[in-house]
């Protein structure tokens, strides 16, 4: 493996296993939640974080952390209060997200779109050592709520007003979830880019549900498939010399259809081992009884 | 002590004075005064919209409440924190997750209120395993939710309610679009839960196959109590001389074979 000669595919294939992992981990509860596009959402805001890092001259990877937590926080603020304008609000959230970001860059000595490029679509060669350390940091953050709190976040995500009735935090775990995104979007940045960030988080989901019946199931594929997809994508983007995110989240669609068409062959094997179960006074098929005769069956 | 004596002395476990709530700036609950006392069964009965499903939604804290006052076990309600005590049945409808779940999945939440840090012992598997046993689901525990009937998935949840062992059951009309079998199970688990001195609330369209079990009624119109006392006398067929609600099919065996 020659590729790992290279300090800076060293870093890039790290970055790429903590992306696979965390971007799986916190989408599953987004979809659970029926908000699957929260990520794209943040990713839009944080590219304000990132123009301001330019503009101020700090770490853009730590400065679109703060701004898309801040974001994040606004954003399920606006889901507790503006049940009616609730949209509308998200909407200018976002745009204003992005329009701040092109400005910030565009304002900051020798910036330009170009500055952004990287961060919106990823980029192998771009991570540094300290990106590394800060996505790192990040990472162990996500996997610990994700995964530490997992009862938790899977009863509130799957029914809010019972999980209130348990007597858990509901506001702040939903503060958390949302939180946790916004992190999970700037760990994701160096290498799938701000863009298509979402797609990680949703589509490994999306296809782990093609085979499993369990949550805890859908959330092992979801991030075995996450960790195969952004390694081989990052090792494809090496060799063929396109870009990481594009080649990540193309393959994750892909493996989103294989799995799709395995699903329907599994599907009939569970119900006939399902009906093999069945005890064997039970008709297979609809049958009326005999004693009362088909209800079709008028005289005249 | 008779069970007349209970009803009028025992500990009211939840007291609701003057509440007031309004959903959209349109006032849902004018004033409801609504007592349950220990080991009582009452059903909250009323028409659609008139307010009976907001009133159990304040009690848990779902429904901002504008005025008065409501008490759990004593305490008010914004200090209540023994949340183990009231098992909560919602209407089905909320709890639809975008994520595959299966049985044992939806059931364990129920048991949070017993866990500190969402940490599972041997006796919350265990507990899992009973609350499945009694709603006679313990054969499906690793199916997804989604393949169940209607009457299976309320007995998830009812399951999901008694997981934790709660004094109060609350429970949002546990029989709508429940097929017999379900139903028949359903008051059966609620017959021996209250045999063992459960306190219930229930929120029914109907009394149907519950109303043996009911001690007290309250009748809701627009928000206000409309009547609160022994259930309504059953007319029809229910009214004939000689209907003891005994239904025949009460002795039977199950067919399911669920509950053996």
């Amino acid at each position: 493996m020659e590729l790992l000669d290279f300090a800076f595919m060293q870093r890039a294939l790290v970055a790429a296993v903590l992306v696979g992992v965390t971007a799986p981990a916190i989408g599953i509860y987004l979809v659970q939640r029926r908000q699957p596009l929260m990520g794209d959402g943040i990713g839009h805001v944080a590219m304000t974080g990132v123009g301001l890092g330019f503009l101020l001259n700090t770490s853009p990877v730590w400065m679109a952390t703060a701004v898309s937590v801040l974001g994040s926080v606004l954003m399920e603020l606006i889901r507790w209060y503006g049940r009616t304008r609730g949209d509308i609000a998200l909407a200018m959230l976002f745009y204003g997200g992005m329009a701040g970001g092109v400005m910030f860059v565009n304002l900051a000595p020798g910036g330009s779109n170009a500055n952004l490029s990287s961060y919106l679509f990823g980029s192998l060669s771009t991570v540094s050592p300290s990106d590394v350390t800060a996505i790192s940091i990040l990472a162990a953050f996500v996997v610990v709520v994700t995964l530490g709190l997992r009862r938790q976040l899977f009863a509130v995500s799957q029914d809010e007003e019972f999980a209130r009735v348990t007597g858990l935090p509901v506001r702040a775990l939903n503060l958390l979830t949302a939180v946790t995104a916004a992190v999970t979007v700037t760990v994701a940045m160096r290498v799938v880019g701000l863009i298509l960030v979402s797609a990680l988080m949703v589509v490994p989901v999306a296809a782990a549900q093609q085979l499993t019946r369990s949550f805890t199931a859908t959330l092992a594929i979801a991030t075995a498939l996450g960790v195969t997809v952004t390694i081989s994508g990052t090792v494809t983007s090496y060799y063929q010399d396109v870009p990481p995110g594009a080649t990540i989240v193309l393959l994750t669609i892909a493996a989103f259809l294989l799995l799709t068409a395995l699903a329907a062959p599994l599907a009939r094997r569970r119900a006939r081992a399902a009906a093999a179960r069945r005890p064997a006074g039970d008709p297979p098929e609809c049958a009326i009884p005999a004693t009362r005769g088909a209800a079709d069956e008028v005289g005249v | 002590m008779t069970k007349d004596d209970e009803m009028t002395t025992g500990e009211p476990v939840l007291a609701m004075r003057g509440v007031r709530a309004e959903l959209g700036g349109r006032p849902v609950l004018r004033g409801i005064d609504l007592t349950v006392r220990r080991g009582e069964v009452v059903a909250l009965l009323g028409a659609n919209g008139s307010g009976k499903s907001t009133a159990i939604r304040s009690v848990i804290g779902q429904v901002p409440v504008s005025a008065g006052e409501i008490e759990l076990f004593g305490a008010e309600r914004r200090a209540f924190r023994d949340w183990w005590r009231i098992g909560y049945v919602p209407q089905r409808t909320t709890a639809a997750g975008g994520v595959p779940a299966t049985v044992t999945e939806i059931v364990s939440s129920g048991r949070l209120s017993r866990t500190r840090f969402g940490l599972f012992r041997k006796a919350d598997h265990a507990a899992v395993r009973h609350a499945l046993e009694l709603v006679g689901m313990a054969d499906r525990a690793r199916d997804n939710v989604e393949a169940l009937s209607g009457g299976q998935h309320q007995r998830v949840l009812i399951a999901r309610a008694l997981v934790a062992e709660p004094e109060l059951l609350v429970m949002d009309e546990p029989m709508a679009g429940v097929d017999l079998a379900s139903q028949e199970i359903l008051a059966a688990t609620l017959r021996e839960q209250v045999a063992q001195g459960a306190t219930v609330l229930l929120v029914l369209h109907e009394l149907g196959p519950l109303e043996p079990l009911i001690d007290r009624a309250v009748v809701l119109r627009d928000g206000c109590v409309l009547h609160d006392g022994p259930p309504p006398r059953a007319v029809g067929q229910h009214a004939l001389p000689g209907h003891d609600h005994v239904h025949p099919h009460e002795h039977t065996p199950q067919r399911t074979g669920l509950l053996n």
